[in-house]
């Protein structure tokens, strides 16, 4: 018998908790195939927000760190400056990273930290159960609005990556999807990228991924997927956004 | 003995941060510890050790957070607003039992309140400060020689015990001029040894988590009360004190940092008056010197504790002696810096209503 596929080794054996449906875990797989094909799984650092992937310092098989709402970026900031030998990743949702996280999100970009983010943006507050997040679509439906999201009161969903891309110092930046399989080897391609920026010392790179929340958008998951082609990607158009020799 | 320097408070505290190993430093600009910041801006980069200015306190504090994950020496510094914002950080840390070492110099409260020194952040250094249970090991400096020298307490401490630590100044200790004397030898960080729970190059080893959760139940409980333990070695035997002329003293004055210097004024004024005063000077302010106390209130009556607060400190005399003596009050808030002849008065009060009170109570 040939083997033909395995886990990654860096991913642990715990099982993971994500709903049937949901993007993380497969984004998880995408991170750790490429850990792995790189040779850096010794190497790397991963820090684990507050949200969904709250747990991903049990999934990931190398040194983690979790911590506050929001401010992986700056967490990685003083990872990498301290020891700038290791490779390090923040992985982080739509609310940690662009609502309580925005100020550390922009300002590891202008500082062009030598880091890599993973976005998974679903529109949604996951773990708290379904709230209104800063990319939450017009119209849209969450448990703090229940009639939808009105520009007039809630304003328009901000598009991370278009506005990451305005900065000098952001080094790669592209927005990818994981709901058919050309687009998961597309994201797969890109986070390879991400993380060879970071080798080679380039700076800022980020990979925006929109992901499927079935739970929380009410949804079965063959609904969701087709959510994300006909409503998110209108509004978060999937392409690369920056991708320069670094800011560095 | 080594050479005297003339130094800023602040200067002096940035410049004892370095010699005690310090190789990451995170902050964000706030008066008056503007100082801190600004000299290890670029004296850090003269020992290979790593500066940011941090977008904001928050954002500092979490780079601390991951700089202390991977083992460096690494502190932070702000006053009163700014170590607000940085409270969930410091928790964090603490409940990752991770040591760092960072400094408030204090300035008057609450809110923007003024820029002016005070001390009124007492009960937020002693109790730990943010959410959940927790303590910080907190040293009061009141000369500028003490704030270059207890960084290397604080860091062998945080080490030590795996805890944040911390020096709690004053803008008026932060900002005076004094001569300075660097009284240990410059750590040399390559000697240092490796944590055996630092991130890192996890090549050869188990691989590492650093966090402050666990979900499941009765697990938080028991790690809360691994971490008691250390506060409880911590509190036997971390303690440090002052005592000046208590011997024969009938009032002992309890104060730290600036307000001891002045109580330390007003307690020369009062003898040459003739009036038997002592003065107790609390340097760990948590683990606090309790048990000293408590000693002193076997055969002393009165106690005049001294703060430039509406009176914080007073709370841990009292539960002190406990009963034992009685405890008097002098302080003022808002960043008003009380004078050793306020002092003075208030001892001659208490010299009065002592006397007056033990022959009606006893």
């Amino acid at each position: 018998m040939q083997l033909l596929n395995k886990k990654p080794e860096s991913l642990t054996d715990v099982q993971m908790r994500y709903c049937p449906g949901c993007g993380h875990g497969v984004v998880h797989r995408l991170v750790a195939e490429v850990m792995d094909e790189l040779n850096i799984r010794d190497k790397t650092i991963g820090v684990a927000p507050v949200g969904c992937a709250v747990f991903a310092d049990e999934y990931f098989n190398c040194d983690m760190i979790q911590g506050p709402h929001g401010r992986g970026p700056a967490i990685a900031t003083g990872i990498k400056r301290a020891k700038p030998e290791a490779i390090v990743f923040s992985y982080q949702g739509d609310g940690d990273l662009a609502s309580i996280g925005m100020a550390e999100i922009v300002h590891s970009a202008i500082r062009s930290e030598n880091i890599t983010i993973i976005f998974i943006n679903n529109a949604i507050y996951g773990m708290t159960g379904g709230q209104m997040a800063p990319t939450t679509l017009v119209g849209q439906k969450a448990t703090t609005c229940v009639y939808g999201r009105d520009p007039k009161l809630q304003g328009y969903p901000i598009q991370m990556s278009e506005m990451l891309a305005t900065i000098k110092g952001t080094t790669y930046i592209e927005r990818t999807a994981v709901h058919t399989a050309p687009l998961v080897i597309k994201t797969k391609n890109a986070i390879k990228k991400a993380f060879q920026n970071q080798i080679d010392g380039k700076g800022f790179s980020i990979v925006e991924i929109l992901s499927t929340c079935p739970t929380n958008w009410r949804m079965t998951p063959v609904k969701a997927t087709d959510y994300v082609k006909d409503k998110m990607m209108e509004i978060f158009p999937l392409g690369v956004y920056k991708d320069s020799d670094g800011g560095k | 003995m080594a050479e005297k320097k003339l130094m800023k408070g602040n200067e002096a505290l940035a410049e004892g941060t370095v010699q005690a190993g310090c190789r990451f430093f995170a902050g964000y600009p706030i008066t008056p510890q503007n100082e801190v910041p600004e000299y290890l801006s670029w004296r850090l980069p003269e020992v290979d050790g790593k500066f940011v200015q941090a977008e904001s306190e928050v954002a500092a504090i979490n780079m601390i957070y991951g700089a202390a994950a991977t083992g460096v020496r690494c502190m932070t510094s702000s006053s009163s607003p700014g170590i607000s914002l940085k409270q969930e950080g410091i928790s964090y840390c603490a409940g990752a039992d991770l040591p760092f070492f960072y400094a408030n110099v204090v300035r008057g409260g609450p809110g923007l309140g003024n820029i002016a020194g005070a001390q009124g952040d007492y009960f937020q250094s002693t109790r730990g400060g943010g959410h959940g249970d927790y303590k910080v090991f907190v040293m009061a400096p009141d000369s500028v020689n003490e704030m270059a020298n207890f960084p290397r307490k604080c860091y062998e401490i945080a080490y030590k015990y795996r805890i944040p630590t911390m020096v709690l100044a004053d803008g008026i200790i932060g900002q005076m001029m004094e001569p300075v004397e660097f009284e240990y030898p410059e750590v040399d960080v390559s000697k240092l040894p490796e944590q055996d729970w630092a991130l890192g190059i996890s090549k050869g080893r188990e691989r590492r988590r650093v966090n402050s959760y666990d979900l499941r139940e009765g697990q938080l409980e028991i790690m809360v009360n691994d971490r008691v333990k250390k506060y409880k070695e911590i509190e036997e035997n971390e303690v440090m004190y002052e005592e000046i002329m208590t011997e024969d003293a009938d009032i002992i004055l309890v104060a730290y940092g600036t307000s001891a210097r002045v109580s330390m004024a007003a307690l020369k004024m009062a003898r040459e008056k003739g009036l038997k005063v002592g003065l107790f000077r609390p340097i760990t302010l948590w683990p606090y010197p309790k048990k000293k106390l408590a000693e002193l209130g076997d055969r002393v009556n009165n106690f005049l504790v001294v703060e430039m607060s509406l009176g914080q400190m007073v709370e841990d005399v009292m539960l002190s002696l406990n009963g034992k003596s009685k405890v008097f009050f002098y302080g003022r808030p808002g960043g008003s810096v009380i004078t050793a002849e306020e002092v003075l008065k208030a001892i001659e009060d208490t010299s009065k209503k002592g006397a007056k009170e033990h022959a009606t109570i006893k």
